[in-house]
């Protein structure tokens, strides 16, 4: 095979003596590292550490106790149930499905394979106003849909499901778009190995196939949990948004800005930050020891 | 010999195993429902007083003002992304300096935020109170509550999009296509427009069309920052809001309709993306005689997220 322009540069990079342009000093051969650096660091620093600065300073601007009634305040706490519980089912619900739907994409071969994939990533597109508003729609007592479940007692619109169902829709992608190329990128031999020393399909799936997957499950369920957590604008159509009952707490710092309470918004602000940091950092610490407990084997 | 049960390679077809067809319908039905339900409503109830009432509602003058104004502020913030997402992957992809790691995750922090917290965060730094508002007015320069908040807050929400499509992308690539242009005498500029964009454009349209439907979508740190003022800083999104408080649901229907056409026109938009990139690599693997590989070791657009 002839050498490509790929393998000559390959062979020259390990003789800098053959370079086109030998340099004196570890120099650059692409332009532009400066111009592009420049902009990437003043963008950053103008529109996401600057503001994240301005937060904290703002939620710090006033006393430890004050800070302390901001946020456990009563209506505060009852939001901050609210959205952990509803995170936590949607979460749930988006870990099995999503789990499901990336098994069968990454597994199967079916009629509307290709198409199923492509849909996956619409929640995306899908303004989340518009998602809330249609899904309140639906799910309304004199909705069909909504009608149905009303008939078995179970309330959907402007009640938990209602906010768990809004949550789902909204972070539906995360868990299916990080499992579905670990479980395609699986070694057979191991699964083959497990099915050949006489294993059973689901011993196979448990012991051998689950393992390797569950980083990207723990993943993908961590970023799905943490968009649940600030999903605002699918919640309030659907929620009702009455105080202690289905308010979660980005509607509540909403509540507070507009009402100019800044510094009590900037406190709500800093706790749902808090939960979406801890969230990462705890799930980060059990993917590591997750990964350390494989590593032997 | 060979026992079929074994074989565990490539994609099985379902017809003949009962199980996994039940698997394939059920699970593949729940996903494709609670996806495309929002996406029927829309048009059901947009269109359920006819055409000429959905139309009607659309002219209206404050919604026809919102349309205006949405496509104003994304026709200012889908460029403003997009070169910041192209100058931010070439530094992180091209070249190798230290703190890499931590500029990628500054940049995406945006997706993790609540846009809530994020147009909070706004009115912190340029709202009457905030750390610059106040010096920002003695230029009577004023950033919140007008059209130039929603913009600015729309870049905010939306800086990432176009970056973390085009990134994995340049690092793949990485840089021997780009030194050879140089070393041969090629200019920065004819160097990016000839050697660079040729090989992210698919990622880089893909990103356009999300930058665009999540700019035009763009609720909770509109809200914030906007103040919501009929006529004045009304988008799309808080003029559904409006009508749906107004009990005009018909018409936030129809509003909405608009926003689900773009969602629409993304996937579109993604779906031959794809199409055109498998292509692109297939073609780059004919000639460089590296074996084409298999159809899921393409990076596709959009699987990064």
């Amino acid at each position: 095979m002839r050498d490509g322009p790929q393998e000559i540069f390959a062979a020259t990079k390990s003789k800098p003596h053959l370079m086109a342009y030998p340099s004196t000093k570890k120099k650059r051969v692409l332009p532009g590292f400066g111009l592009t650096l420049g902009t990437s660091l003043l963008f950053t620093s103008l529109f996401i550490m600057l503001p994240l600065t301005a937060l904290v300073v703002k939620a710090a601007s006033t006393s430890w106790e004050q800070y302390w009634g901001y946020i456990s305040d009563p209506r505060a706490i009852a939001t901050y149930k609210l959205t952990l519980t509803c995170a936590l089912w949607a979460t749930l619900i988006n870990i099995s499905l999503g789990f499901w739907a990336a098994w069968i994409l990454a597994r199967f071969e079916f009629p509307g394979r290709r198409l199923l994939d492509a849909i996956i990533d619409l929640p995306f597109a899908l303004p989340t106003a518009v998602a809330g508003l249609s899904l309140a729609a639906l799910t309304v007592p004199a909705a069909p849909i909504g009608g149905y479940f009303a008939q078995h007692g179970i309330k959907i619109a402007y009640a938990i499901p209602g906010i768990v169902l809004a949550m789902s829709f909204t972070s539906f992608p995360f868990v299916v778009r990080t499992v579905q190329p670990v479980i395609e990128d699986m070694e057979p031999s191991a699964e083959e190995g497990a099915l050949s020393l006489g294993a059973g399909p689901f011993t196979t799936f448990f012991r051998v196939l689950l393992p390797q997957i569950m980083p990207a499950i723990f993943a993908g369920g961590t970023v799905a949990f943490v968009r649940s957590l600030g999903e605002f604008g699918a919640i309030v159509f659907i929620s009702g948004n009455l105080p202690f009952r289905t308010e979660i707490t980005a509607l509540l710092i909403f509540i507070r800005i507009q009402e100019y309470d800044y510094v009590g918004a900037a406190a709500l602000a800093s706790v749902i930050l808090g939960f979406a940091f801890v969230t990462l950092i705890v799930m980060n610490v059990l993917q590591g020891w997750h990964y350390r407990r494989l590593a032997p084997i | 010999m060979t026992q079929p049960a074994l074989h565990v390679h490539g994609r099985r077809p379902i017809h003949r195993n009962p199980l996994r067809l039940a698997s394939v319908l059920i699970g593949g039905g729940c996903s494709a429902a609670l996806i495309l339900l929002p996406f029927y409503a829309v048009f059901r109830f947009a269109l359920r007083d006819g055409w000429t009432a959905y139309l009607g509602y659309l002219v209206e003058p404050s919604t026809l003002h919102s349309i205006k104004l949405s496509l104003t502020t994304v026709a200012i913030t889908v460029p403003v992304c997009t070169a910041f997402g192209i100058c931010a992957a070439w530094a992180i992809a091209k070249f190798d300096f230290p703190g890499r790691k931590l500029l990628i995750s500054l940049i995406e922090l945006p997706l993790s935020i609540s846009p809530i917290v994020i147009g909070a965060a706004y009115l912190f730094v340029f709202g009457r109170e905030g750390l610059l508002g106040p010096w920002l007015l003695t230029y009577d320069l004023r950033l919140v509550f007008n059209a130039t908040a929603i913009v600015l807050v729309t870049i905010m929400v939306t800086l990432p999009y176009i970056f973390r499509e085009v990134l994995p992308l340049m690092q793949i690539q990485g840089n021997d296509e780009e030194q050879v242009a140089i070393t041969l005498g090629a200019g920065p500029l004819t160097t990016f427009w000839r050697v660079t964009l040729p090989n992210i454009k698919w990622a880089l349209l893909y990103g356009i069309t999300l930058c665009l439907a999540r700019g035009l979508g763009e609720y909770g740190s509109v809200a914030v920052v906007s103040g919501a003022i009929r006529n004045r800083t009304n988008t799309m999104p808080l003029q559904i809001d409006l009508l749906f408080n107004d009990f005009v649901q018909t018409g936030a229907f129809a509003v909405a309709s608009i926003l689900t056409s773009v969602a629409v026109v993304t996937l579109l938009v993604k779906i031959g993306v794809e199409a055109a990139s498998r292509r692109q690599q297939k073609t780059a693997a004919h000639f460089t005689g590296v074996p084409s590989p298999r159809d899921r070791d393409l990076l596709l657009p959009g699987e990064g997220i």
